[in-house]
């Protein structure tokens, strides 16, 4: 799937596009298709979001998952500082990276 | 230490204005990412893997107790409880908003402090000896050259858009703490055998994807043309640097192709010029600044000795206490690598601690180290057991200054848009691996420094031991290289050969100890050793069948 990430304005903070906006959480990821790119373009010019990108991932029972290390741990948090991740109660939750 | 002038003051506030300006636009909509990345990044602001991350500059690595204070409170205020040390002399908050950026350099510049030049293609942060103003074998006190060509540098006109980022250091020791020589220009200040104190100019040093170690391009320069010389020095570069590729812009790509003699000469040729034009600053205001680094005021009388019957006690003054010129002084130096931690990590109290401390125990001054470390420059002996006492209490007296567990490691994939793979992790692991199996004390000296991608920010060419991680085919692969050293011996580390994985990279540094140990002479490193007797042994120890995983 063609997963749509960006980095929210304000806060930096990485989010999703959903189809309608976007999420703090991965899971929320909708598959963007060939519109990616023009939703890119859209959100940016709305001075929402900045540093789009298309990245590759897959869908399956688990949730959704970005094809490459790095987009995981933009999606989960430092692995290092598991309390600062996005599932600070799940000790699993750094496995999930690798 | 340095204070601001007038001039100094209203530069940064008028900086602070400006942000504050810039950023209300790119909130309102006024200007695009296009337009504003480049605002932000003037003002050290960048966007990192999960927020944006702020780089603050420290001047030569020196700070007063006070700064050191609001360092703890921004991260607090504006972060998520800590700060991270970097590698060259700063310190960085990871979790930064746009929204409070304005409000953060605003408090800032209430202590003297900015985040101007921590990036882009200008001239960086000057970086200095940690022990500078303090050490028994300086010639003199190398900041307050660091200082006149900080003002040089700081928005020189000519220089805020060079094909490439530039970083200076300056020394005055024949020990080379600062990893001169690998940087952009590396300054040694020296005495000529007229007796004359002046500057020496290695020019095109660096890490990076092309490693080189500066050459000596002028053996002695005189003070009252240091800037002029370091102006003709950038001319050149900025000249002639290549601006088609990036990879091939830093000025030690220039001084390689150009070659050595034909860029000495055209350097030549420029100072020559610029002598012309009288564009040194006047001796005086060296003069001015000299006197903001006068000594403090040391106690006379005091005794050398300390009570060393608490063991533990014993073990960090061996390990993370430094010589000092004053008698009854000593350099005390707060490792911030304990066992399993995050190298340069530190919590906002912690910070804040260390300034007390600073306050209580070393005239109010601390320095930040290309290591990752803190120093107390100026302390009594008799105040060390105190000192240690409650810096341990804080989890700050580990007892491991350059052994085998003082790792330097760059933020690396945890935190950083740029790696490749994770490097704290693999710190982590070796810092570990060394406390359990009790090793790393009788290793003794041994620099490992691990960077999370080519571009070397954890100094991996310069590691006794170093490691790179690289991406295989979307999975983390570590490199392992021998031989590096960032000193007055200096020399770039080899790779072993084949990569491995997170778990077998430990192993590898494991048999690499292993074979030291084995190998050693007397009074040898391992730096010492390896150098004796070459690649092979360790090879043959790294790649025994067994062993490969990667």
């Amino acid at each position: 799937m063609k997963i749509v990430t960006a980095s929210d304005l304000r806060t930096g903070a990485v989010v999703w596009w959903t189809g309608s906006d976007w999420s703090l959480h991965v899971e929320d990821a909708a598959d963007a298709g060939d519109h990616a790119d023009a939703i890119i373009a859209r959100e940016q010019g709305a001075q929402k979001v900045c540093d789009g990108q298309v990245i590759e991932g897959t869908r399956d029972e688990n949730g959704v998952r970005p094809a490459h290390i790095k987009d995981r741990i933009r999606a989960l948090g430092p692995t290092v500082r598991p309390d600062l991740t996005l599932k600070p109660a799940d000790p699993d939750a750094g496995n999930w990276v690798i | 230490m340095y204070q601001y002038d007038k001039y100094d003051q209203a530069m940064v506030d008028a900086r602070v204005d400006e942000f504050r300006d810039q950023v209300a636009r790119r909130l309102a909509g006024d200007i695009t990412e296009d337009q504003f990345k480049p605002l932000r990044l003037k003002n050290g602001l960048y966007l990192q893997l999960h927020a944006y991350m702020l780089r603050v500059a420290v001047p030569y690595g020196t700070l007063s107790g006070s700064q050191m204070r609001l360092l703890g409170d921004i991260a607090d205020k504006y972060d998520r409880g800590y700060g991270h040390f970097t590698t060259r002399q700063n310190i960085q908050y990871n979790w930064i908003k746009l929204e409070d950026a304005p409000d953060i350099l605003a408090d800032l510049a209430s202590v003297e402090m900015h985040a101007i030049q921590t990036s882009g293609n200008c001239i960086r942060n000057i970086s200095s000896d940690q022990y500078a103003g303090a050490a028994a074998d300086e010639l003199v006190d190398p900041r307050p050259y660091a200082e006149l060509l900080r003002q040089w540098s700081s928005f020189h006109p000519e220089f805020l858009a060079l094909p490439r980022k530039f970083k200076i250091a300056v020394i005055a020791s024949e020990t080379d703490r600062a990893a001169m020589l690998l940087h952009d220009i590396g300054i040694r200040i020296v005495r000529n055998d007229a007796g004359e104190i002046g500057a020496a100019f290695y020019v095109g040093g660096g890490m990076g994807r092309t490693p080189m170690i500066a050459p000596l391009i002028r053996d002695f320069v005189p003070l009252d043309q240091l800037i002029t010389y370091a102006e003709a020095c950038l001319r050149v570069y900025n000249r002639h640097g290549r601006r088609d590729n990036k990879y091939k812009a830093r000025i030690k790509i220039l001084v390689h192709e150009m070659g050595k003699a034909e860029y000495t000469r055209q350097v030549e040729a420029e100072f020559a010029h610029l002598l012309s034009q009288d564009i040194e600053p006047p001796l005086a205001e060296l003069a001015r600044i000299k006197a903001q680094f006068a000594d403090p005021a040391y106690e006379t009388g005091l005794a050398d000795e300390i009570d060393l019957a608490d063991p533990a006690f014993a073990r960090w003054v061996a390990s993370n206490t430094h010589a000092h010129k004053a008698p009854g002084y000593a350099i005390a130096v707060v490792s911030l690598k304990p066992v399993g931690g995050i190298p340069g990590d530190a919590s906002a109290d912690q910070i804040r601690l260390m300034a007390d401390l600073a306050r209580d125990y070393s005239f109010d001054e601390l320095r930040v180290t290309h290591a990752q470390n803190i120093v107390y420059p100026h302390v009594r002996k008799a105040d060390l057991f105190t000192l240690w006492q409650t810096l341990d209490a804080a989890g700050l007296a580990t007892a491991n200054l350059d052994q085998i567990g003082d790792i330097i490691a760059c933020p690396g994939l945890d935190y950083c848009s740029l790696a490749n793979a994770r490097s704290i992790p693999v710190a982590q692991k070796i810092s570990e691996r060394f406390a359990a199996n009790g090793k790393a004390e009788d290793i003794g000296e041994l620099k490992l420094k691990i960077s999370g991608c080519i571009n070397a920010c954890g100094h991996h060419h310069a590691g006794h031991i170093g490691i790179l991680g690289v991406d295989r085919k979307g999975t983390e692969n570590y490199q392992l290289l021998l031989g590096g050293s960032e000193g007055a011996d200096c020399s770039l580390g080899t790779i072993t050969g084949p990569g491995f994985g997170e778990d077998g990279i430990v192993d590898a540094v494991e048999k690499a100890t292993d074979v030291y140990l084995a190998r050693r002479e007397s009074g040898e490193r391992f730096l010492d050793t390896y150098r004796r007797i070459g690649m092979q042994p360790f090879k043959e120890a790294i790649y025994a069948k067994e062993s490969v995983d990667g």
